[in-house]
């Protein structure tokens, strides 16, 4: 136990001493949410949009005012003729067109059901998508309107996708996906490499041939990097609920539960990185690289999963943070409890216990 | 009295033989050098007796414990330097010691005494608060010798403690190393200087994993008709087909 702390102590030196390290720990985290938060967003503002409209009624018109009143989407023109379509999007200067029908207004009336058209430039498929989902929500929200004020029934199209997220706000989704990052960045990174350097210091032979038994050596590496991992998801949680507005809808003790398991997952999979390498270099390389770009581009931070290959997809499972964002999101931004999240709690524990047993024995090879 | 006893260690990587069949006693209070070029299977050797490395056969007894089987006697009962010093540079001086009084398990009411008499014994009463790395490399060494018997070991291994030192430096390391004797411990010294190799009360000369000599520097001279141990040295390495690495 002495030893224990004697020795926790000492790696808190070592971060606190070292500038770059404490930067890193306790004020990238801040930077990352706030950049993720603000500056990278996914959301599209201002799309321009042109109209093609040889109905000009009640209805149609409706519908523009709707779109051009939304903070999403700017009217820039409207066609004479469909041929224009394909210049305008030549030149690059329009996100969206809208074709209505003849007749627009009159075919609700009768039918029940009328048809409206959304041209967009396919080129980029993630913008493509949220500009769809934008819209049809926005025709979803009209069709609402007259459906009460009128009782008119006519033919609802129903869009789930963003029920829960209704001011189509993407700090919904940043936000789960920094905490993701960043605890896998403090624990996995930080400690492989100070494993790593007790290793090229040659520090960790002298361990070895000390008394001092090799799951001590683990647990007092881990630990403060545990403790520092919950310094930063209670600052990313505060910055969450008071600057970026987004509130913990859900139970906190669960999405403390929830971050608890990611986090032993991280510090497992930090020690297991540790296991296998001899150098800081090449310790902080392979967090990088395997550990947080595939965060990055796999998890659902940055493009959404249903859009990737299926072979992407595929590989997204084994991405500890893939699961931990979905229990995120139910939590915290859908308010959900812990029977919508039993499944992502079962895989990250399984993972959490496999990675640990792994890098645990690894370790003990060392001694042979 | 032996303190520490080889019977045909050997270590093999693959089919590499690193240590080849090596066998030898020390005494207590010797200081027992373990000469050879780099690579020739030292600091393989000195790792399978420290329990850092399981022999691939053969037994090795270290203060009374087998190596294999008992290694966590053993390491209660021995201090290790490497080459590398294993100091911790962004620690204070007096904060490494204290650090590795607690891992060794020096007593928690002795440790602060123990750290004085440490910093008094090598003059590093001023340096107390210095951060290790702004140390000449001369003054860390000694550093790191004195912190791996502050626990009182029956035996320390050191692996080429003295690398990349200069000569004069050297010579007051090696005053350390005879102190350390002097009080009853026994020092298992590896080293490709030959001129160090003239301190030790017996040395062992290793090539190619097998060791080629052992005695004391002056029978050793007198059987090879040499008139150092660097004459002996190198009529035996002539012998080497291994490339040092």
């Amino acid at each position: 136990m002495k030893q224990f702390l004697i020795f926790t102590k000492k790696e808190f030196y070592h971060i606190f001493r070292d500038r770059w390290t404490t930067l890193i720990l306790l004020v990238l985290p801040i930077l990352m949410i706030i950049l993720f938060g603000f500056g990278i967003t996914t959301e599209i503002k201002n799309t321009k949009f042109a109209v093609y409209d040889p109905s000009r009624d009640v209805a149609s018109q409706g519908i523009i005012n709707k779109f051009s009143t939304s903070e999403y989407f700017t009217l820039s023109e409207y066609l004479d003729s469909p041929e224009q379509i394909e210049k305008l999007f030549q030149k690059g200067k329009i996100g969206l067109v809208i074709v209505f029908s003849e007749k627009f207004h009159e075919n609700i009336l009768h039918t029940g059901e009328a048809q409206v058209q959304l041209i967009l430039d396919g080129t980029d498929p993630n913008t493509a998508l949220t500009l769809t989902n934008y819209a049809t929500q926005i025709i979803n929200l009209y069709q609402q309107e007259q459906k009460e004020s009128k009782n008119i029934l006519y033919q609802i199209k129903s869009e789930i996708k963003l029920l829960y997220n209704p001011t189509l706000k993407g700090e919904y989704n940043t936000v789960p996906g920094v905490m993701g990052m960043v605890l896998m960045l403090i624990c996995a990174m930080m400690t492989s490499v100070s494993i790593a350097r007790e290793k090229e210091l040659g520090t960790m032979e002298v361990l070895l041939v000390s008394p001092m038994k090799p799951i001590i050596i683990i647990l007092s590496k881990v630990v403060p990097y545990f403790f520092l991992s919950l310094i930063n998801l209670t600052t990313i949680l505060l910055l969450s609920v008071f600057v970026l507005k987004v509130p913990i809808v859900g139970s906190l003790w669960l999405l403390i539960f929830v971050s608890l398991i990611f986090i032993f997952v991280a510090l497992a999979l930090g020690l297991l990185i540790s296991s296998v390498v001899e150098k800081q270099m090449v310790a902080l390389l392979i967090s990088g690289m395997a550990l947080m770009m595939p965060i990055i581009l796999l998890s659902g931070l940055m493009f959404p999963i249903e859009n990737m290959p299926i072979v992407l997809q595929w590989i997204s499972n084994i991405i500890p943070a893939k699961w931990f964002i979905i229990a995120v999101k139910n939590v915290m931004i859908k308010g959900l409890g812990i029977a919508s999240i039993i499944n992502e709690i079962i895989i990250l524990t399984s993972m959490a216990v496999i990675l640990t047993a792994i890098s645990l024995k690894k370790f003990k090879t060392r001694l042979e | 009295m032996k303190v520490i006893s080889a019977n045909n260690l050997t270590k093999t990587f693959g089919d590499f033989i690193a240590v080849d069949n090596i066998s030898f006693d020390v005494s207590k209070g010797e200081i027992f050098g373990f000469l050879g070029a780099n690579g020739a299977g030292k600091t393989t050797a000195i790792k399978m007796l420290c329990g850092l490395s399981k022999p691939t056969s053969g037994k090795g007894f270290v203060a009374g414990f087998d190596v294999e089987k008992e290694s966590e006697q053993v390491k209660k009962n021995i201090g290790y330097m490497s080459q590398k010093f294993a100091l911790y540079e962004d620690l204070k001086v007096w904060e490494n010691i204290r650090l590795y009084a607690g891992i060794y398990g020096v007593p928690e009411k002795e440790i602060s005494s123990k750290t004085d008499l440490l910093l008094e014994s090598i003059g590093f009463q001023k340096e107390k608060n210095t951060l290790v790395k702004s140390l000449p490399l001369g003054w860390k060494q000694k550093l790191a010798f004195s912190v791996s018997i502050i626990h009182e070991p029956k035996i320390v291994f050191l692996d080429e403690p003295t690398g990349g030192v200069d000569p004069l430096a050297r010579r007051k390391f090696w005053e350390l190393i005879y102190q350390a004797a002097d009080k009853g411990i026994t020092v298992f010294v590896t080293t490709h200087y030959m001129d160090e190799a003239e301190y030790c009360n017996r040395v062992t000369i290793m090539v190619d994993g097998k060791i080629e000599a052992l005695d004391t520097p002056q029978n050793l001279k007198t059987e090879f008709n040499q008139n150092s141990m660097d004459g002996v040295f190198h009529q035996l390495a002539r012998k080497s087909i291994r490339k040092a690495d």
